[in-house]
């Protein structure tokens, strides 16, 4: 049984959840990675809860948490949409970047992906097999060449074949190393000299714990950061974190990754989300 | 990684060490603030919980025999300093060479953690020390897993046997087996073989890797994990310990800001040592895991060890040198030494990575919020020890209350902050005479650190050691 049914089950029977339920809810709120902070907030609205509309309230309470931002995507309503994806290493840009790719060409748009990663052992290789499976045109250059150049040639050249939508794909890089971020804000002013950047989309581990709340600001303090990709929600991992990112950033999440090839991704769902957080 | 559990730590020990006796209420506080921090740090509910009913029990029989509020302070701080050091593995182990070679590692663990980085900084690692390792290419799924091993493999020199083109071709337990006959064959050693990512509840991925086991028979199968990983480290580690099994766990990203409380998790919940350091992007950023570090670490007492290696890079010969010897005829780390480490490292990029192992760094890290390092931090520590006299800098025992209030005044910050930072170097210095006198500091029973532990009177001469990196010499060293 869901923790939101026997918590309404309990209510209903009892009149009162045990010491013992409220441990549990507790511990449910940690195990999904939301933090200590926001568990001990989200704990005192549910002691404030009616039996009756416990389930309600309680879905309600985790909601009111949401980010207030639009999750729509982020177009160029005049010319070419420019896509980032950023994140730490291993999150999944890459998988996620061929995923939207995609998803875009599917729709019948046409779209650019450029290789920005040149410092990672064969992942020009990676995104150009990508590139081969889901029939996208991938734009790359020299292996350890400056990755700001790679994406302004791509961008250029997006730009001359009219494409609608340019992706870039970043190198993997963590927020705390301030050369790697400065080296991340200046591929983005250098594309916005061809294309301003629409959409920077920051990729979140759903296994990850507290430690996101940091990447979301980081990321966000250096190239302002629009939207988040929650991988890897297939797993055991319920990614909490994007919630308490939401909380406190106030950065939406946009898309989540639920799988390991193209089309096991999808648009955000917030009521599916907040039920997982919990189950 | 842990700053912030440091930084509690040291709050909540230096509240109580400032107590003339310690009461229960100040005990469940600082209780209280280390299960806070310890669930902050991504440590598992049910680790913290019976952590800190051990280390409230220990403590308590430890203190109805000692009197004193500041020794009390220090039967606590040693309990919980200890009781780190059990959960985070006890003595490291290192990796267990068969008897009749070549040594199979088997890696395995969640999409992403850095086990094909780790093949290849394992590869470098025992390739430096004389083996002969053979990486095998065993992810066939992931797309150009196999092109990524093989650049690795190339730019360290070690052969890769990749049979197969991977992208979703090829069998990877057929690959793995044909990889340790080939080994076999042509006497390599040793054989790394790398594995897919694979989610705990795949039961189809699951059943793969542990037919690869079944096929390689692995004398080592490691599991990799993110440092980064939150509460879901307790259900994916049991569910590789389950599904396939595994006798170390490396930690990845520890090169990050990530406080790694999934590391005390782990240990503590599958019984398994952590082995192994992953640091860095490069393959040269790998080290053997040290519990002791990591618990001196979380407890604020700054990681001297570590740090004296990290500063030796980056002082010039002469200078580091000029450590070793004055560390080696006995005289003191001064706060001259620190003011001239600080200046050293602020040459150094890696500014956050280092402040971590500072004394009281983990808590001035904290202060500038955030994951950024903020160079002012360095520029008010060095601002404090230039606020003092050098007799002060050499002696930091003769800083009075008037003394630290002319200090704070000089640097312009108020006096606790000069407590603390002398508390805290006080702490460290105190332990590095310990190690060097060849004693184990109170509380640090079976610490390691041997990089700072030769014997009393002669360090070797540099020229001597078999590797520059201490790390390795150590190991070669227990060899
Ligand atoms: N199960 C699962 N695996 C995923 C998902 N997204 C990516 N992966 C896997 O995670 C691993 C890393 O993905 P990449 O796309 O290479 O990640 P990255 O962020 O580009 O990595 P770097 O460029 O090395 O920083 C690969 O094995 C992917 O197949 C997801 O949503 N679910
Ligand atoms: N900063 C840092 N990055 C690391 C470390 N170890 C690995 N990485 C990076 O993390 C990303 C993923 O590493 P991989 O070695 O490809 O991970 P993997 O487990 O083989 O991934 P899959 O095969 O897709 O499951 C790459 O960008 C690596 O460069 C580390 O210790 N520190
Ligand atoms: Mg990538
Ligand atoms: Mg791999």
């Amino acid at each position: 049984m869901g923790l939101f049914s026997k918590f309404i089950a309990k209510i209903k029977g009892e009149n009162s959840f045990t010491p013992a339920d409220w441990q549990e809810l507790e511990s449910e709120l940690l195990a999904s990675d939301i933090g200590p902070t926001l568990t001990r907030s989200l704990l005192e609205s549910a002691r404030r809860v009616k039996s009756e509309n416990a389930q309600e309230a309680l879905k309600q309470t985790l909601t009111s948490h949401l980010s207030t931002q639009s999750r729509a995507s982020i177009a160029n309503p005049d010319g070419m949409t420019v896509v980032m994806v950023v994140g730490v290493n291993g999150t999944g840009k890459t998988t996620s970047v061929a995923k939207l790719a995609s998803r875009i060409k599917n729709s019948g748009s046409s779209v650019v992906v450029a290789a920005g990663d040149t410092f990672r052992a064969a992942a020009v290789e990676q995104l150009q097999t990508w590139g081969t499976r889901i029939n996208v045109t991938v734009v790359s250059g020299k292996p350890n060449g400056d990755p700001a150049s790679v994406a302004f040639d791509a961008a250029k050249r997006a730009a001359q074949s009219q494409a609608q939508f340019l992706i870039i794909d970043t190198a993997g890089r963590l927020h705390n190393k301030s050369d790697l971020m400065d080296e991340l804000e200046k591929v983005k002013r250098v594309v916005e000299k061809i294309s301003p950047v629409n959409e920077v989309l920051l990729t979140i581990d759903a296994t990850t714990g507290q430690n996101g709340m940091a990447q979301a600001k980081l990321f966000s303090e250096s190239v302002n950061v629009t939207g988040i990709i929650l991988t890897k929600l297939d797993g055991s991992a319920r990614g909490g974190i994007a919630l308490a990112i939401e909380n406190e950033l106030n950065i939406p999440i946009k898309w989540i990754g639920t799988g390991e090839s193209e089309s096991d991704f999808s648009a955000f769902d917030a009521g599916e989300y907040i039920e997982g957080l919990l189950t | 990684m842990f700053d912030s559990l440091s930084a509690r730590f040291t709050s909540a020990f230096s509240s109580l060490r400032s107590r003339g006796k310690i009461s229960a209420a100040d005990l469940d506080s600082t209780y209280a603030e280390i299960k806070q921090a310890l669930l902050e740090s991504d440590v598992a509910l049910e680790v913290v919980e019976a952590f800190i009913a051990e280390v409230s029990e220990k403590s308590n029989q430890a203190l109805s025999t000692i009197q004193s509020g500041s020794n009390q302070a220090n039967a606590i701080f040693d309990v919980v300093n200890s009781s780190l050091v059990e959960i985070l593995g006890g003595a490291a182990r290192r990796v267990r060479f068969s008897k009749n070679p070549p040594t199979v590692i088997m890696l395995a663990g969640l999409q992403g953690a850095g086990k094909t980085t780790l093949a290849g900084k394992l590869a470098k690692f025992y390739a430096d020390q004389g083996n002969t390792p053979l990486l095998v290419a065993a992810d066939l799924q992931r797309p150009n897993a196999v092109t990524q091993l093989q650049v690795v493999g190339e730019s360290i020199n070690v052969p890769v046997f990749a049979p197969e083109p991977g992208n979703g071709v090829g069998d990877p337990v057929k690959t793995a087996k044909a990889g340790v006959e080939f080994a076999k064959s042509k006497q390599y050693n040793m054989v790394i073989v790398d594995t897919a990512g694979r989610l705990g509840i795949d039961a189809d991925l699951m059943k793969e890797a542990s037919d690869i086991r079944d096929a390689v028979k692995p004398d080592e199968i490691l599991f990799v994990v993110d440092a980064m990983i939150g509460q879901d480290a307790v259900r994916t580690s049991q569910a590789f310990l389950n599904g396939v099994g595994f006798d170390g766990v490396v930690l990845t990203k520890l090169d990050g800001d990530a406080r790694g409380g999934a590391a005390l998790s782990i240990a503590s919940l599958t019984k398994r040592p952590i082995m192994f350091a992953s640091t860095g992007e490069k393959l040269s950023d790998f080290d053997i895991f040290y519990p002791e570090r990591m618990a001196s670490r979380i407890l604020g007492m700054g990681d001297v060890a570590t740090l004296a290696e990290q500063a030796k890079k980056a002082f010039d010969s002469d200078k580091s040198a000029k450590l070793e010897a004055k560390f080696a005829s006995g005289e003191d780390f001064t706060l001259e030494d620190f003011l001239d480490q600080l200046s050293a490292m602020s040459k150094m990029g890696s500014m956050s990575k280092l402040m971590g192992m500072l004394p009281g760094g983990g808590q001035m890290k904290q202060l500038t919020k955030g994951a950024n390092f903020d160079e002012s931090e360095i520029v008010r520590t060095k601002a404090i020890i230039q606020s003092m006299t050098p007799r002060e800098r050499q002696e930091p025992k003769v800083l009075n209350g008037s003394r630290r209030a002319r200090i704070a005044l000089g640097a312009g910050l108020k006096v606790s902050d000069v407590n603390n930072l002398v508390d805290r170097f006080s702490a460290a210095q105190k332990m590095m005479r310990q190690i060097r006198n060849g004693g184990v500091p109170a509380g640090m029973a079976g610490m390691g650190m041997p990089a700072m532990a030769p014997k009393p009177a002669n360090i070797p001469p540099k020229k001597k050691s078999k590797s520059g990196n201490p790390a390795k010499r150590a190991l070669e060293e227990s060899q």
